[in-house]
């Protein structure tokens, strides 16, 4: 034992903060009874440990234990309030903080008090584990689940709190407490175990008959540690043929004793096992309350280590029998319910068939005193229940009968029998099996009574005519129970079909959906559609979880926040219809994909008492893997395109740097000039002779005009910066065009100056809605633009007309014009036009124009003039409430 | 530089701006004081009473406006703000708070030097003159007749009454607030729509070319402001 323990303290891990540790390591004291010495070897083995030098930590303790423990580090429980009583319960999240080496756990099948975030202890242990903590735990064998039924076979205990066989079979390391019964019985009759109402339990034969399981499965756990030792170091052994284990389940409640007796079974064998549910179109008539049992059965028998198997068919037997043949299932487990002989007689019994079908196949019957199941049918299933049909298939029947009688002279009343039989088939298809029925009894009695001699009476003369009458009522028995069948047939299919076409529309929508939110969209319009609940994606944004899409009016609760958060960083299911959180009202989803958890996926029913059914949750895991890969896409694309901004960003900074350094050097260069030449002049005492005095205006004159286009350049930028950066804030408001025309040429009157400027604006112009100030600037860009772009003396034009909704404004000029492919680019950033030298454009006027135009909805485009020179031409929204009163 | 001339106080942060303020206010005979923040603004208008504030809005300690505000609750010295481009808001409201006229910069002395006529002539006892004349136009507010070269123009009222207010301030900026408080009252405040169609009325009675208006020039996102010939 020493040489054990000494390799958990080998394996001790890395101080917190250094790369995460790995997965624990988890020893289990297994014994077979309370009072054995299960806590006692735990701590002995712990203090050991901790004069190692482990830090070691007790997690949660038997009350029972209590004294001699003052030298060991005690994490306080938690204590939570459950119906006004207090449960002392694993501070988890404490214990994770504070990070020992080895947590000590007591009771490790115990139940947990709801309110926690998992359903049962052993989940708590896993978590310590994945931390990277060693746990110690004990464990009574009672509480192994596959050994539930046995236990409450011999000692009549029924064992609310199990552990999965799994956790046991994952043991790293079992140790066997064990004190020989007798004096167990001795040390209880002594009081220093249990209580007096345990005296039932302390009986010599269920101690004899508990030890001898508790040693069976310790023997059983080294023996699987002995076979896969031999495995992995390939020696080779008499390994006997590979055994495969079938368990047929259904909604009877046996079938929970059918998975244990599977999973004993396959344990003995060393086997693999599945559980095989079979839907059949009777099946999918039962209620839910049914699935849910079958839900339950399925997950306890993954619990138990079984592969789960839903298959559809029409036959239960041959389902199974096929399925087991293809798998080579060697042995089948199947239950049979206790029913009359007369009934097997007559209907025979499923488990018969499947004797005779399964061959070499061994069948393992299990049967129960509960009789068979009853089909509990929800009235909206009940395909007769509605007395309507009835009534119409007599109609139908009647209506057959009127028609027949003015023809029934002329042909044989034989024929007549078609035209019933018709009558049959149509009830039967479009009313179902019961009116069917009915239209053909009816259909016999009056083909009789109006068609056969005597007419009119229920006597029949002529004997061959009863062989008419069987023919047709069983033909009408036939085709009524063939109509049935298919549409039960059809419903099953077509139910199947829509979760394939549910799963299909989604890849579709996703397929064609742009940017995150359609997809989002996507993703919650069919969820919520397909499986009836309310849906929420939480993403990681930045390290943080963050709702980024939800059902209308739904979002999550704190706690259940805190939960997807665990879902997250544990990457597994929680919440409702879980172990995890199981009180939950939503069930959250992990958003997988190849690179990691991506987010978190919620549902939550409309219908509290609503559990998704096996096959809704595989639909619910399809859809999330779908959400998730499209998601994924989603942020891959915008990673790509910011990237893309990026460069694109670059090459603008680039040419940012260069114009600055070009046109604001330009005109500081010309002032700087002008002023030191003025400034030696003035100084006293220099040598050279003073300038005269057009020279010196003159000077000043260049120097003011590069000052006014560095004021202007600057001007520019700042705008393109507000623009870029998203800033700029349109206050719009109705004005009159001609007004933002005045203000523009009175700002304009210097760089205007020699030039004649006519404008067209007709008076009956609808006033635009625009911010002032912004489209007198694109105007005074505009009017620059073409100053610079023609002679002096030449004259601009400024015009307006309406235009529907817009009003239409064009600058022209008699200047040089525009290369025509350059007509479309003159608006980009920092492009120049090749054009007039020295036009000291900067290539920014016309692109902050175009900024600002679309930031009205209009729009801007250069044409070439007739006779030279080029238009610049904008539109720009109309006023609508002037617009409106003025076309009423 | 004369001592008699009038008192004009410079308030700007910028050492650069002072200076030549300082040098082209002197050479037209204004005796000059400096502030470089709001404080000193108003503790020197305080002391030296100056006939006109030049005031900048970006102010280390305490903002323009608010400097207008404290001003105007003891003096009615012409304030004339100097702002840079894009502070429409700011203007407005240093406009609102009572400041006289505003100059964007970068500007020339020139445009300085009108500016401060206007606001020095403004701030004299109002002229009893009730015949006002610019151009060919010529408002008798006694009578409350306009005419433009020979011919009379009939106004409607709530026209006349913005005539009136705007040529009472002729040569400044009056704020589309301060119009509509004027001639409207109390309450009409927001009301611009009102505004702009009888200024654009007014225009269209009054202006030879109302796309290029002579008379009532706007002043882009604060308001309007009458022009005189001088």
């Amino acid at each position: 034992m020493t040489e054990n323990t000494a390799a958990i303290a080998g394996s001790v891990r890395p101080e917190p903060g250094e790369a995460p540790r790995p997965r624990g390591l988890l020893k289990i004291f297994l014994g077979y009874a309370p009072g054995v010495g299960k806590t006692r070897a735990m701590l002995d083995v712990a203090r050991q440990m901790k004069s190692q030098g482990s830090q070691v930590l007790a997690a949660i303790l038997d009350t029972q234990a209590g004294a001699g423990l003052e030298d060991l580090d005690l994490q306080p429980p938690a204590l939570v309030e459950h119906r006004g009583e207090y449960y002392p319960e694993i501070d988890l999240d404490a214990v994770l903080s504070r990070r020992p080496q080895i947590a000590l756990v007591s009771d490790l099948a115990h139940t947990n008090t709801p309110g926690l975030r998992h359903l049962k202890r052993y989940l708590d242990v896993q978590e310590l584990l994945e931390a990277g903590i060693d746990v110690f735990a004990t464990l009574n064998i009672q509480h192994v689940e596959s050994l539930v039924d046995a236990v409450r076979q011999i000692t009549g205990l029924a064992i609310r709190d199990t552990l999965p066989d799994q956790i046991l079979d994952q043991a790293d390391e079992i140790e066997l407490c064990d004190l020989p019964p007798d004096e167990l019985v001795a040390r209880f009759q002594a009081g220093q175990v249990g209580n007096s109402a345990d005296k039932s339990f302390f009986r010599e034969g269920n101690l004899m008959a508990l030890r001898e399981m508790t040693l069976r499965k310790a023997a059983e756990w080294v023996d699987r540690r002995m076979r896969s030792y031999m495995q992995t170091e390939a020696i080779s052994g008499p390994w006997p043929v590979r055994e495969r284990v079938m368990v047929a389940i259904s909604a009877h409640p046996v079938s929970e004793r059918l998975v244990r007796a599977a999973r004993r079974l396959a344990d003995d064998l060393n086997a693999e096992w599945f559980a095989v549910y079979i839907e059949t179109p009777d099946r999918l008539r039962f209620a839910s309350a049914h699935s849910d049992q079958v839900s339950r059965t399925l997950k306890l028998a993954e619990e138990l280590g079984a592969q789960i198997v839903i298959l559809q068919g029409q036959s239960i037997p041959e389902t199974m029998v096929e399925f087991a043949r293809r798998n080579n299932i060697t042995k089948i487990v199947a239950g049979k319910p206790l029913r009359p002989r007369w009934y097997e007689l007559l209907r025979g019994s499923l488990i018969d068939d499947i004797v005779r079908l399964s061959g070499n196949i061994d069948i393992y019957i299990i049967s129960d005193p509960a009789g068979p199941l009853e089909p509990v049918i929800p009235a909206s299933w009940k395909p007769h229940g509605n007395y309507r049909r009835y009534i119409f298939s007599l109609l139908l029947v009647l209506l057959t009968t009127l028609i027949s009688f003015p023809i029934h002279l002329a042909i044989e009343p034989t024929n007549l029998v078609m035209l019933y039989l018709l009558a049959v088939l149509f009830a039967a298809v479009t009313l179902g099996r019961g009116p069917a029925l009915l239209a053909s009894l009816v259909s016999v009695l009056a083909f009789d009574f109006f068609f056969v001699e005597p007419r009119l009476t229920m006597d029949v003369t002529d004997t061959q005519y009863l062989i008419t009458f069987l023919g047709l009522f069983v033909a009408g028995l036939v085709v009524s129970s063939l109509a049935s069948l298919l549409r039960d047939q059809v419903e099953a299919s077509r139910r199947r079909e829509s979760q394939t076409a549910a799963l299909y529309a989604l890849g579709r929508d996703l397929a064609v959906a742009v940017g995150m939110e359609a997809i989002l969209e996507a993703i919650i319009g069919h969820i919520s559609q397909t499986l009836n609940r309310d849906v929420v994606i939480l993403l990681d944004e930045k390290d943080n979880l963050r709702q980024r899409a939800a059902s209308p009016e739904f979002s999550l609760q704190y706690e259940e926040l805190s939960a997807a958060g665990w879902v997250y960083t544990h990457s597994q299911e929680a919440g409702r219809g879980t172990n995890t959180l199981p009180d939950l009202s939503v069930r959250l989803v992990p958003l997988r994909t190849p690179r990691g958890v991506i987010g978190v996926l919620g549902v939550k029913p409309e219908d509290p008492n609503f559990y998704l059914t096996p096959e809704q949750r595989r639909l619910l895991e399809g859809f999330a893997s779908l959400a998730a890969l499209a998601i994924e896409r989603a942020v891959l694309a915008e990673e790509a395109s910011q990237a893309k901004v990026l460069s694109a960003t670059e090459k603008l900074q680039t040419a940012l740097l260069n114009s600055i350094s070009h046109d604001m050097r330009t005109p500081i260069s010309t002032i700087t000039g002008v002023l030191s030449s003025l400034r030696d002049t003035e100084s006293p005492g220099n040598a050279l002779p003073g300038l005269d005095s057009a020279t010196r205006v003159d000077l000043l004159e260049s120097a003011w005009e590069e000052a006014d286009r560095l004021n202007r350049y600057i001007g520019n930028l700042l705008d393109m910066t507000r623009l870029e950066a998203g800033a700029l804030k349109i206050s719009r408001e109705p004005y009159e065009f001609q007004d933002i025309v005045g203000a523009t040429l009175a700002q304009m009157s210097a760089r205007l100056a020699g030039r004649p400027v006519k404008t067209g604006i007709p008076a009956e112009l609808p006033m635009v809605s625009v911010d002032f100030v912004l489209i007198q600037q694109v105007l005074i860009n505009l009017l620059d633009n073409s100053v610079k772009n023609s002679e002096p003396g030449t004259p601009v034009e400024i015009n307006a007309r309406p235009d529907g909704d817009q009003v239409v404004v064009q600058i022209a000029d008699r200047g040089s014009g525009i290369p025509e492919q350059d007509l479309e680019r003159i608006f980009d950033k920092f492009y120049r036009a090749q054009r007039l030298e020295e036009s000291g454009g900067t290539g920014l006027g016309l692109s902050i124009c175009r900024g600002i135009v679309e930031a009205h909805g209009g729009r801007i485009w250069a044409e070439n003039r007739t006779g030279g020179g080029a238009v610049l031409s904008l539109s720009l929204p109309v006023d609508r409430e002037a617009w409106r009163s003025d076309n009423e | 530089m004369s001592d008699n001339g009038p008192r004009v106080l410079v308030v700007d942060d910028e050492r650069a701006i002072r200076r030549f303020l300082r040098a082209s206010l002197a050479a037209h005979g204004f005796n000059v004081s400096e502030a470089a923040n709001g404080l000193e603004a108003l503790s020197g208008a305080a002391e030296t009473r100056p006939d006109l504030v030049i005031l900048d809005l970006g102010l280390p300690d305490i903002d323009g406006i608010e400097v207008t505000r404290r001003l105007r609750e003891w003096s009615q010295t012409p304030i004339i703000i100097l702002s840079v481009r894009d502070q429409e808001n700011d203007k407005i409201s240093a406009l609102d708070a009572g400041a006289d006229d505003y100059l964007t910069k970068p500007f020339g002395v020139g445009e300085l030097l009108a500016r401060i006529r206007v606001a020095l002539r403004h701030s004299l006892p109002a002229s009893q003159e009730p015949v006002f004349k610019t151009g060919d136009m010529q408002v008798d507010l006694g009578r409350r007749q306009v005419m433009v070269g020979n011919a009379e123009v009939s106004l409607t009222p709530t026209e006349y009454d913005l005539l009136r207010v705007l040529i009472q301030k002729a040569g400044r900026v009056l704020t589309h607030r301060q119009l509509l408080q004027q001639v409207w009252g109390a309450g009409y405040e927001n009301e611009s729509h009102l505004l702009r169609v009888n200024i654009s009325n007014l225009r269209r009675k009054l202006e030879p070319d109302p796309s290029q208006p002579r008379y009532v020039l706007t002043e882009p996102g604060v308001g309007y402001r009458f022009k005189t010939d001088e």
